[in-house]
């Protein structure tokens, strides 16, 4: 499968100078065309703020301290987003790259109607799209969400909250992009409502074949829609593999704790545990590898040493990397 | 419109209960326009002179204050307002029609200014926070805490003297005629650059200060986010996502200062011995001047009033989510 964005050992900070908090670290993560890839990871983990740091986004005094974001688009050469100029940036934006965010009831202007909101995107990215053309491709977008194109002209609170998602998950499309970043994309909203719209959104994506971020800290979500899981803690990735197999066998204590956390729909039952203690500082971080605190396996060498994802020594190994001492690696990825 | 007749309804119920109170507070008062003459004559005034005195401000017969209140609402209706004790015999009508125009063309005029320049310079230094622009926000606390009348003060001291181009005091040159022509517009002007300038400095500062800080909390709604991912221009997010919404909670405030226009620069106008409203309401109330202190009240409460409908309809018209249907 080809890339689509790869993310090359991205370092993401806030604050400036010895008292910076360093969020994401050394973060390699790559997205493959048409795949869901889901991020898992307890608050403050560094999930959204991988999210915001690879568009760009990340509000001061949120700054990127290295690492590099190739994207390779659909017709022509890959290239740097962190590199681009602000007018490039501006044109990659949406056109390529589109987020749906955590906030379903903030993300929509609440002084605006939901049809200015929709076509002023199209404005911004094609100046010389006639406003007919517009007003159509937002009423496409509308009912492609499942929405009556008839509410064009409502204002954002005269919608419920899975009515508004579902306008921002047809903004995210509007643009036709090769990504769709999805950071908690249902938190707002109520279960069956969460289900109702991630099942849409895979059907979407079926349908038009993006690729999907999707970034959540419900690890059931993710085991049911996507492909491959990535799993961060305290700023780092400590395992990624294909959903099923994070599902039936994860090798990393924390993968491990946070699916015995939630209970299993089918198969037989099971002990529900939490994770004891509670999420790392990210000012003042653990030496060596940052769970060992709360690893109920932790021996030698984890507080000493950081390990380095890599691919584990097991039959799947070469499809599958994490970072833990218990599963030595034979090399490290990326 | 339901909402919009509620809102008129409301409106005409404050302003009945305040001209009621208009008509009550300065009965309530210790004192009456001959006791101050009397003081004023240092007991000089025989008991015949006094008796004629009550006979002419027409406080002589002893209706109960029940009779009083409705002659009042009557005389309200027919647009007047009694006789001025002060500027007697003057109709205090003609005398609020005289000083109405000088306090609203200046302090109408700067207000508007001040709102404009203020919201202006609040957005760019809101949208630019961290820059330089913040560099100047001392500087205008500073001028938002300094009262108006100090700063006149200070305007009169430093500004004028004989030979300045700024005149002291006045409205207009004494050796003129009011009447819209050459010389008296340009005369008029002069008289009220410094007061305008004065007002405009205390005043814009408000403005830049609440605009810039509504401006730093909209910009981290999760909507500005979402604008600045959607790769919209700079210019859009700041102008039609930020400051629209930042805008609204600085729309009542503008309304509300536009009440105040009549009332609230009684002190400028004092210092500059301005020919507004303030400077004769000032004159009213040395003179226990029952019929123009309530003439000036009623200007005050009907113009908060209308203030406050206006802001309302500039909701209406600015924030989708107060109109209650469609």
């Amino acid at each position: 499968m080809e890339p689509v964005l790869e993310i090359r050992n991205l370092n993401v900070e806030y604050g400036l100078g010895d008292r910076a908090v360093r969020a994401v670290r050394d973060v390699n993560l790559t997205l493959h065309r048409g795949e869901v890839l889901g991020l898992a990871g307890e608050s403050g983990s560094g999930k959204s703020t991988l999210a915001y740091g690879l568009t760009r986004l990340l509000a001061p005094p949120g700054v990127i301290t290295g690492g590099e974001v190739i994207y390779h688009p659909e017709k022509g050469d890959p290239y740097d987003v962190l590199g681009l100029s602000d007018k490039a940036l501006r044109a990659f934006r949406w056109a390529e790259t589109a987020i749906v965010f955590q906030g379903a009831m903030n993300s929509l202007n609440p002084v605006h109607k939901i049809s200015t909101q929709l076509t002023d995107v199209l404005k911004a990215h094609d100046p010389n799209m006639s406003e007919h053309s517009r007003n159509a491709r937002a009423r496409e977008m509308l009912k492609l969400v499942g929405i009556s194109p008839d509410r064009m002209d409502a204002y954002p609170h005269q919608l419920s909250g899975g009515m508004r998602q579902r306008v921002m998950i047809g903004m995210a499309l509007i643009l036709q992009p090769q990504v769709v970043i999805m950071d908690e994309p249902t938190t707002a909203l109520d279960v069956v409502m969460q289900r109702q719209i991630l099942g849409q959104l895979i059907e979407l994506r079926e349908r038009l074949g993006f690729s999907v971020i999707f970034i959540t800290h419900d690890l059931s979500l993710l085991v049911e829609f996507s492909n491959r899981i990535a799993i961060m803690y305290g700023g780092r990735i400590v395992e990624e593999a294909p959903a099923s197999t994070i599902y039936r066998d994860a090798l990393h204590p924390y993968s491990k704790g946070l699916l015995s956390s939630f209970p299993a729909l089918r198969g037989p039952r099971r002990e529900l545990a939490g994770i004891p203690g509670s999420p790392p500082d990210l000012a003042g971080m653990p030496t060596g590898c940052s769970f060992h605190p709360r690893c109920p396996k932790a021996f030698e060498p984890c507080s000493t040493h950081i390990p380095v994802l890599g691919r584990p020594d097991s039959p799947d190994g070469a499809a599958r990397s994490v970072a833990c001492w218990l599963h030595p690696t034979e090399q490290p990825v990326g | 419109m339901k909402y919009f007749l509620q809102r008129i309804a409301f409106y005409l119920f404050t302003a009945w209960a305040a001209i009621t109170l208009n008509f009550f507070i300065p009965r309530l008062v210790p004192g009456d326009p001959v006791q101050s003459l009397i003081a004023k004559f240092r007991g000089q005034l025989s008991t015949e002179a006094i008796n004629s005195l009550y006979v002419l401000f027409g406080l002589d017969d002893n209706k109960g204050l029940w009779a009083q209140y409705v002659d009042y609402w009557k005389q309200l209706f027919q647009g007047d307002l009694g006789l001025s004790f002060t500027f007697f015999p003057s109709p205090v009508a003609d005398i609020i029609g005289d000083a109405l125009p000088w306090t609203v063309l200046l302090v109408g005029i700067t207000t508007v200014i001040s709102f404009l320049i203020g919201t202006g310079l609040g957005v760019f230094a809101g949208w630019r926070r961290g820059s330089w622009t913040d560099g100047l926000l001392p500087v205008t606390t500073f001028f938002s805490s300094v009262p108006y009348f100090w700063l006149g003060i200070i305007a009169i001291y430093l500004l004028t003297g004989p030979d300045s181009f700024f005149p002291s005091s006045g409205g207009f040159d004494s050796s003129l005629v009011p009447a819209w022509d050459q010389y008296f517009i340009p005369s008029a002007l002069q008289h009220s650059l410094l007061p305008a300038l004065t007002i405009l400095i205390s005043s814009v500062s408000g403005w830049i200060l609440s605009m810039r800080n509504m401006m730093v909390t909209v910009s981290s709604e999760d909507y500005i986010t979402v604008a600045h991912a959607k790769g919209l221009s700079e210019r859009r997010v700041a102008v039609s996502y930020a400051a629209r919404n930042a805008l609204l909670p600085n729309i009542s405030g503008f309304a509300l200062s536009l009440g105040f226009i009549v009332g609230g620069t009684l002190l400028v106008e004092i210092v500059f011995s301005y020919p507004g409203l303030g400077f004769i309401l000032l004159q009213a109330l040395g003179a226990k001047d029952y019929p123009l202190m309530q003439g000036i009240f009623l200007v005050i409460t009907i113009s908060v009033l209308v203030a406050n409908l206006l802001a309302d309809l500039a909701y209406l018209l600015l924030d989708p989510r107060t109109r209650k249907e469609g």
